[in-house]
């Protein structure tokens, strides 16, 4: 009668930084051992973490045909040539700010993100955290479970505790050597760089990427693990300001939990008020960053929400409803302790239960989707959205070719014999497309004028049939001549144009022609 | 103060300065950031030690690596001089119309040319190389010794009357006024020369036109449209070395200055020569 229910079991555990014992920044790390949690976000976080590993192992691998000119990889940025390809966009150098506008659109996603789910990124995409469950998981699987773990902590070297051990070690320092050897195929073609690196034969920097790499995932992975995200991360610190009172959070719902009871059946019999809470730890010693989520949002959680599955399993096996731990908002939350506290100091679990079913009261706000949206989240979407589509538009209607003139500054123009002027101009005619390319480069809206290029002979007065090589500038010294009769009062804008020969494609620059001051 | 003071609401020492009531807590150094420090202290002593640092007085401390940054740039100019000479091999063996001829060559020249004239020409000539007065402007189409690559070539390799070398373009003008024509005479023919262009002042008269064909045109050409063979600027164009007017030409004329030139060629190499060639070549006048 007066033992613990048989359902759940209290487990000895110690949060490393609590309300009641707040640490010292100062004070030395407290080793955490997660116990594995098993539910629906457990399953969730390893189709995270199969997707994101996914990506980023194969993209590399993923083949693109472009034509013989071009590589044929997919995703590459190929800083040698100074050309970024990613499946049918191909950016160049001055392009750079698609890259900016992505840097922007990743910013407003993680305000929004951040705004209606809390801190998801952190819980289930962000690197530290998916490569933190893989190290744990091989943990896991080599020293075994918590209980296990600690007792090999605390075990005497021997043999045995050396063998798993160095297998742990060298595991994560394979999975390390495997992320940072990833990175490197995104800068180069991945088929042969392998047989490089493999031979030996591969750059320097290739081989002194993977060692960082593997040195930051295995010391940030297997070390240094929620100390990343707790002393290194500034996500935490900006997590106040993104965050607001309708931000969906982990949140341990206190007024059904309260008063928490480790012996409740005994407090039944003596009537006191006793809440959901069976006061079993199981969500502490769970959670990889090692808090309990019972003191509400604090800076060390990250979501990951396997104290929700923990908890759960824990409400299944008593008989209670789910959702003691759960996603919620701030606001709801107030709303429903004050519902269960009344005018009193404590939670009384007799305010938010029917008497006779023993249901919730119909009062109680649960938090649904709908949480989602609201004016702050649609803003951000919309932004994000018009930041997308904008770039989309831009990408679509830029043009494969492109020519740039500068006017030559000294000198600005030259007197021929015959009365005639001329001006110089440096012109650069860009192939944008990976295939070679006949273009005709003209002068336009300059009567009287004819154009010289050193090293092209001329097809017409005042054109110029040009051969470009695929996907490459060429640089052109030209000399723009008016003859005396037609030459202009002052200085004249005009356009030097540059078209495909079947027309399909057509780009121009203006620029100036100069003339001498009338005397 | 000689008493610690412990702050309240931190239980931190402060470290008794205070500001308006501000105190100022006693907070130690991250003891990473303290190691840092101490870490670079030491790798300063050991820079020191292997690099030139301490001033002396006229160099300074050689380093035990006896690393120099001088020593560095001499040897990345070794290296792009190494660079440069299989190019720069062929350019010596070919002739320079065929370097002209060849597109990688030509731009090579060119930009080469283009660092030597900035360096021995410009004085002259200009950075843009449109000239001065007495200095030929090199971007238009007029040449006093010719404009096709091989002239150029010639004028740069031997210079204008220049003193030390025997194949030296070279020509005088004689100053008319030392008893070879009077003054109303100079002042005729100035103004017949000066019609040829519609110089302003300019009078194509009879007399005028006699003087100038028994007294220029064998240099000048009989229309005055020059002679390169011996160097007889063209007199019927906007173009001129001593200002295009009718006081300018009457000074030339009776008393004649003469520009010179240093010949280049043992001086800079014929390389050197070549590639300034095709870069003057190209500025636009080329013919």
């Amino acid at each position: 009668m007066l033992s613990e229910p048989p359902t759940s079991q209290r487990y000895d555990v110690e949060p490393v930084n609590s309300k009641e014992r707040r640490q010292s920044l100062y004070a030395p790390r407290t080793k955490i051992f997660p116990k594995r949690a098993n539910g629906r976000f457990r399953q969730f976080k390893w189709l995270v973490m199969l997707i994101t590993l996914g990506i980023y192992y194969i993209t590399p691998w993923l083949r693109w045909d472009r034509g013989p000119y071009a590589p044929d990889q997919a995703v590459l940025v190929d800083l040698a040539n100074r050309r970024f390809y990613f499946f049918f966009i191909e950016i160049w150098p001055q392009e750079f700010y698609y890259v900016a506008g992505l840097l922007v659109m990743a910013g407003l996603g993680l305000f929004l993100v951040t705004s209606t789910v809390g801190r998801a990124w952190c819980g289930y995409a962000c690197p530290q955290t998916v490569w933190v469950d893989l190290f744990l998981a091989v943990e896991g699987f080599i020293e075994g479970d918590r209980n296990a773990r600690i007792k090999l902590d605390k075990a005497p070297w021997t043999l045995g505790k050396l063998w798993k051990r160095i297998s742990k070690h060298a595991i994560w320092i394979l999975i390390g050597v495997a992320t940072g050897g990833a990175w490197i195929f995104y800068f180069a073609d991945a088929p042969s760089l392998i047989v490089d690196v493999v031979t030996l034969r591969a750059p320097l920097v290739a081989y002194v990427t993977i060692a960082l790499l593997t040195s930051t995932t295995y010391i940030f992975g297997g070390l240094m693990r929620e100390q990343v995200c707790t002393y290194m991360c500034p996500w935490p610190r900006i997590q106040g300001a993104m965050l607001d009172e309708h931000s969906l959070t982990v949140t341990y719902n206190g007024w059904r939990g309260e008063p928490r009871s480790r012996h409740a059946k005994k407090a039944i019999a003596e009537n006191k008020p006793v809440g959901d809470c069976v006061d079993c730890n199981a969500c502490v010693v769970v959670c990889p960053m090692g808090i309990d989520i019972r003191d509400g949002q604090q800076l060390e959680c990250i979501t990951c929400a396997l104290c929700i599955d923990a908890c759960d399993d824990v409400m299944d096996r008593l008989g209670k409803e789910r959702g003691l731990i759960s996603y919620a908002t701030l606001a709801d939350h107030e709303h429903n302790m004050a519902l269960a506290m009344g005018t009193g100091k404590v939670v009384q679990p007799a305010r938010i239960r029917d008497r006779l079913t023993g249901k919730l009261v119909d009062t109680i706000r649960l938090t649904d989707w709908r949480s989602v949206i609201r004016p702050r989240t649609i803003v951000y979407f919309i932004g994000w959205t018009a930041i997308g589509l904008g770039m989309l538009t831009a990408l679509a209607l830029r043009s494969p070719l492109s020519v740039s003139v500068l006017h030559d500054r000294n000198p600005l123009f030259v007197e021929m014999r015959d009365g005639a002027v001329s001006n110089g101009y440096d012109i650069k005619v860009l192939n944008m497309t990976p295939e070679p390319r006949t273009v005709t480069l003209s002068v336009e809206g300059l009567p009287g004028a004819t154009l010289a290029v050193t090293d092209h002979p001329g097809t017409g007065p005042t054109s110029l049939e040009l051969p470009l090589e695929p996907d490459k500038v060429m640089t052109l010294r030209a000399y723009v001549q008016v003859a005396p009769e037609a030459l202009p009062e002052a200085q004249t804008r005009f356009i030097i144009g540059v078209a495909s020969t079947d027309g399909a494609v057509r780009t121009q620059a203006e620029t100036t022609f100069e003339v001498p001051e009338a005397k | 103060m000689s008493e610690r003071e412990i702050d309240d609401v931190t239980g931190v020492e402060t470290t008794g300065h205070e500001w308006d009531g501000i105190k100022e807590l006693n907070n130690p150094l991250p003891r990473w950031w303290l190691w840092t420090f101490y870490a670079s202290v030491v790798f300063a002593i050991g820079y020191t030690i292997a690099f030139p640092a301490w001033p002396l007085i006229s160099s300074a401390t050689p380093g035990l690596l006896g690393y120099s940054s001088r020593a560095d740039h001499a040897a990345e100019v070794a290296a792009a001089k190494a660079a440069q000479g299989k190019t720069l091999a062929r350019i010596a063996q070919m002739p320079v119309g065929d370097i002209l001829a060849d597109q990688d060559l030509s731009r090579f020249a060119s930009a080469g040319g283009n660092s030597l004239f900035k360096v021995y020409c410009s004085q002259c000539h200009g950075t843009g190389a449109t000239g001065a007065v007495g200095y030929p402007n090199l971007n238009d189409d007029e040449w006093i010794w010719g404009g096709t690559i091989d002239d150029i070539y010639t004028t740069i390799a031997h210079g204008a009357r220049s003193p030390s070398d025997t194949d030296t373009r070279y020509n005088l003008m004689p100053p008319f006024a030392d008893g070879l024509l009077d003054t109303a005479q100079i002042g005729s023919v100035a103004r017949y020369v000066a019609s040829l262009s519609g110089i302003e002042g300019g009078e194509a008269s009879p007399e005028g036109e006699q003087l100038f064909m028994d007294n220029c045109s064998s240099c000048h050409g009989e229309s005055g449209q020059g002679m390169i063979e011996v160097g007889g600027p063209s007199l019927n164009d906007g173009i001129w070395l001593y200002e295009g007017s009718l006081a300018a030409i009457e000074a030339q004329i009776a008393q004649p200055q003469h520009g010179v030139m240093p010949a280049w060629l043992p001086r800079l190499g014929d390389e050197a020569v070549k590639q300034l060639a095709i870069y003057v070549h190209g500025l636009g006048g080329g013919q």
